[in-house]
């Protein structure tokens, strides 16, 4: 069953993920991988909002083994940040790198820590 | 297309193939089993609270290290069928490595007091999986030396 959930919400999430970002890009003109770092805030936030739900409102398992590890898991992606932040710096543009990198990373966690503490006074 | 250092500029995604069902299909299944790999591994190497989150550091930088390895292959060594970058970059890849579970392992460390190890965490990670990134690219790169498109 836990297998089953994680192989249904990784194939929701990577094929989401793969959709948003075709979509993000369509809708700039510059080289920043903003797609990517709209997959990684958004599903850094869906996997805070949700832990935290469950956690304050002792849900169910299942819920989290489906949405964070299985969804937001295979939505978000370190691998995409990796490449384009490698690449960033291998063109000499390491203001660019660092911007990606702390907007994944800072914008990210405030989305995953702020979607729990949400999460707790709702629930 | 244009290459520097026998890497194409355009930006990675923008050398995505457009949406068809076949490549949606292919991304489904390649991040079904890049998530149960990540999973699995999660089982097999596991973290006590308050610990530190060794399976999702393995997961991201031995995937950051396969997408060096992969991109060069794809980009400069193969012309390789439409399918295999978003099987195995998408899908598997994308689908093994996760932020989202790598800051939430973040926010449990600082929640649990041991915020020391939650900035090694955090900057170990990310050194770590883009020297591994690097790393991935600069081998695949000397592999396969004169054998370039």
């Amino acid at each position: 069953m836990t297998v089953l959930l994680v192989l249904v919400g990784g194939a929701l999430g990577a094929t989401l993920r793969y959709l948003t970002d075709l979509f993000v890009q369509s809708r700039h003109d510059t080289t920043f991988p903003w797609g990517t770092f709209a997959v990684n805030v958004v599903g850094s936030l869906m996997a805070g909002t949700t832990a935290g739900a469950v956690s304050a409102g002792d849900g169910p398992e299942w819920v989290l083994t489906l949405v964070v590890t299985g969804f937001c898991g295979a939505f978000t992606t370190f691998s995409a940040f990796g490449f384009e932040t490698v690449r960033m710096v291998e063109q000499g543009s390491l203001r660019a790198a660092a911007l990606n990198t702390a907007a994944n990373l800072v914008i990210g966690f405030a989305a995953a820590a702020g979607g729990w503490a949400l999460a707790s006074v709702i629930v | 297309m244009s290459r520097v250092n026998g890497t194409s500029v355009l930006p990675y995604s923008r050398l995505m193939p457009a949406a068809r069902w076949d490549v949606l299909l292919v991304v489904a299944v390649g991040g079904a089993l890049g998530s149960l790999g990540r999973w699995a591994l999660s089982q097999a190497v596991t973290t006590a609270p308050g610990g530190f989150p060794w399976a999702t550091l393995l997961a991201n930088v031995s995937g950051g290290f396969a997408i060096g390895v992969l991109m060069v292959f794809v980009l400069d060594v193969w012309t390789p069928s439409r399918l295999v970058r978003p099987f195995l970059g998408v899908g598997v890849l994308g689908g093994f490595t996760t932020v989202s579970t790598y800051l939430l392992d973040t926010r449990a460390l600082i929640v649990a007091d041991r915020a020391p190890l939650a900035a090694y965490y955090v900057f170990g990670t990310l050194a770590a999986g883009l020297t591994a990134v690097w790393a991935g690219i600069l081998l695949a790169r000397l592999a396969t030396l004169g054998t370039r498109s």
